[in-house]
């Protein structure tokens, strides 16, 4: 019975939010082309030559940051943009006063906008592929099964990272703010700007040991046909989701407890 | 069985409060003066099941947070609290079923959809089967009057339709108690007449208990047989509307436009000066004397405009707390 009525109000969560984003498609397109920046680090490194220096070919290179372009559009998150507005307008009392947790409304939001990029971004790679041919490949059914895999589970990841800054919402009227100040090392240790195999072992070593290179550079490899230990890649975000759950529930209900107390 | 029970239910907010210019701007970073302010304080009232009550006061009496306590969207500072049977403030699943909130200022439809594809997620969330939720929008929607309207983007519906559609998809899981916050907030006479008209066709049909918050005097007088009065944050009427009426009617608002000007000494004689600018003037008169003084005030005065009506209910209350100041005054050694 829960997982039936679970489903129907997923079910229509999906619905309610694909026409939603379908309302917004231009603005959709707009996001989905702001979201090249693999590309731009593509040309770059194509340019530079510089793979070669860290042993990687030519089209390692290139197979690498096309994956990992996949990855960054599908695993964009804007949760604390939205959730700030809504708090701060008034607009999340509605949602509390319901037999539903919020966040739902959110994810929910987040899966139909991540459908309405699917037919954008392969009109960008259909163009991609008459400009540059050479660029596209077809991966294995293995690298293509693990690599949506571990596309949504990056997802999740991020998505539970920003659950936990969102909740500073709670106490502060600017909490997005320490979101653009996580970009930065989500920009550079994610593997975004250059594959995690180029950085200095030390620096590398840091980087694993933070949840930002599980966002992009593992799904981008796993894609890519890597050699890849898939189990320590899932069995990584799986720690740190364990992790962030908890963290981001306790400071939900905290912040709730304080919203309440400020006056909703 | 009573339905809503409040005792000495209060609630304080702590702000931090800045001087202007840059120097407050400075000490305000530095040293942050705050300021504990009383929202509500101790009230006290039970309301039983199908009672539908209003709930009027002026602005910042405390009402809005009242109600947002009762739903459970704010913690009391203190007192006890029990809306069917519940704390809301637990915001237990089964309490959320029971209760809905409207507020006119806030919407829970999304703008840019259909009013149809809201009503869908909340038939989903409240666990109504489709086809019974298809026949309770039917049925509310033929209620209140409203069609193909469900059909259009909520953006693109007037003022009136959205509200009517905001109450559609607030009552569409058959809640027992119904708190509205100024439901007919901007509506035209129209539009909140039938309003008003569904709220009492509801109210008598399902026996739902409603507490309504509303400026307009005759969303009150039209609906709700029993007021309870706040200012303040303070309770300082619990009681029929008639007995309200008895309390505050024995004024009545004259608006004069005179042709001179004149001191607001001249006019010590003829009633309550609730306001004087210029030319106009706004006397709050006894009911009792009022051909008297308005035949006085014409024959004293050159007037280019004369209007008698009911005062708004600020003033009404307003004269309802001097007459309690002056009494405790006249009591006190």
């Amino acid at each position: 019975m829960r997982v039936r009525h679970g489903w129907r109000v997923a079910r229509a969560l999906l619905v309610s939010q694909y026409a939603l984003m379908l309302e917004y498609r231009a603005e959709i397109v707009l996001w989905a082309l702001s979201g090249v920046l693999p590309l731009i680090m593509l040309g770059v490194w194509s340019g530079s030559g510089a793979g070669a220096g860290a042993g990687l070919s030519p089209q390692q290179i290139s197979r690498y940051f096309l994956s990992a372009f996949l990855v960054r559009q599908f695993t964009v998150v804007w949760l604390i943009h939205v959730f700030e507005e809504d708090a701060l307008q008034g607009r999340l009392s509605p949602f509390l006063l319901q037999p539903l947790a919020p966040l739902w409304r959110y994810l929910a939001a987040h899966f139909s906008e991540q459908a309405s990029r699917v037919p954008i971004v392969a009109v960008m790679l259909l163009a991609l592929g008459l400009v540059a041919p050479g660029l596209l490949w077809l991966p294995s059914a293995r690298s293509l099964l693990l690599g949506l895999v571990a596309i949504q589970a990056a997802f999740l990841l991020r998505f539970l990272l920003q659950v936990v800054v969102t909740t500073l919402c709670f106490w502060s009227e600017r909490a997005a703010a320490l979101d653009r100040l996580l970009l930065i090392p989500y920009l550079f240790l994610s593997g975004l700007v250059a594959p995690l195999e180029t950085f200095p072992p030390a620096v590398r070593r840091l980087a694993m040991a933070t949840p930002f290179p599980w966002m992009v550079d593992f799904p981008a490899r796993l894609l890519a046909g890597e050699e890849v230990n898939a189990t320590l890649g899932f069995a990584a975000i799986a720690a740190w989701c364990l992790l962030l759950l908890p963290i981001g529930r306790w400071l939900w209900l905290a912040g709730l407890r304080r919203y309440s107390a400020m006056g909703a | 069985m009573t339905i809503i029970q409040a005792r000495n239910l209060s609630k304080s907010y702590r702000i931090s409060e800045k001087q202007p210019g840059l120097a407050g701007s400075l000490r305000h970073l530095v040293r942050r003066v705050h300021r504990d302010v009383v929202a509500v304080d101790q009230i006290s009232f039970s309301i039983e099941p199908g009672e539908f009550v209003g709930f009027l006061g002026p602005n910042g009496a405390g009402k809005t947070t009242t109600l947002k306590m009762l739903t459970g969207l704010i913690h009391p500072s203190g007192g006890e609290l029990e809306v069917a049977g519940h704390q809301p403030w637990r915001r237990q699943a089964r309490f959320l079923r029971q209760i809905t909130l409207v507020m006119g200022n806030r919407q829970q439809l999304i703008w840019d959809l259909p009013a149809l594809d809201s009503l869908q997620v909340n038939a989903a969330v409240y666990g109504l089967e489709p086809v019974a939720a298809a026949r309770r929008i039917r049925e509310l929607a033929e209620m209140l009057e409203l069609g193909p309207e469900l059909q259009r983007p909520v953006r693109k519906l007037s003022l009136g339709q959205r509200m009517k559609a905001e109450l559609l998809a607030a009552l569409l899981h058959s809640p027992s108690v119904l708190f509205l916050d100024e439901p007919t907030l901007g509506l035209d006479v129209n539009a909140r007449v039938r309003v008003r008209d569904f709220l009492a066709d509801y109210n008598r049909q399902t026996g739902a208990t409603v507490l309504l918050t509303s400026h307009d005097m005759g969303d009150i007088t039209a609906l709700c047989p029993r007021v309870l009065l706040i200012h303040e944050g303070q309770l300082f009427h619990d009681g029929s509307l008639a007995l309200l009426t008895q309390r505050l009617a024995p004024c009545r608002q004259v608006r004069l436009e005179l042709a001179d000007l004149h001191p607001s000494e001249a006019f010590a004689g003829f009633g309550q000066i609730e306001e004087h600018h210029g030319h106009l003037l706004r006397l709050l008169v006894p009911r009792d004397q009022l051909t008297e003084r308005v035949a006085a005030l014409l024959e004293r005065f050159s007037v280019l405009d004369l209007e008698v009506g009911d005062p708004p209910i600020e003033d009404l209350i307003g004269v309802l707390f001097r007459s309690r100041d002056a009494a405790a005054r006249g009591d006190s050694p």
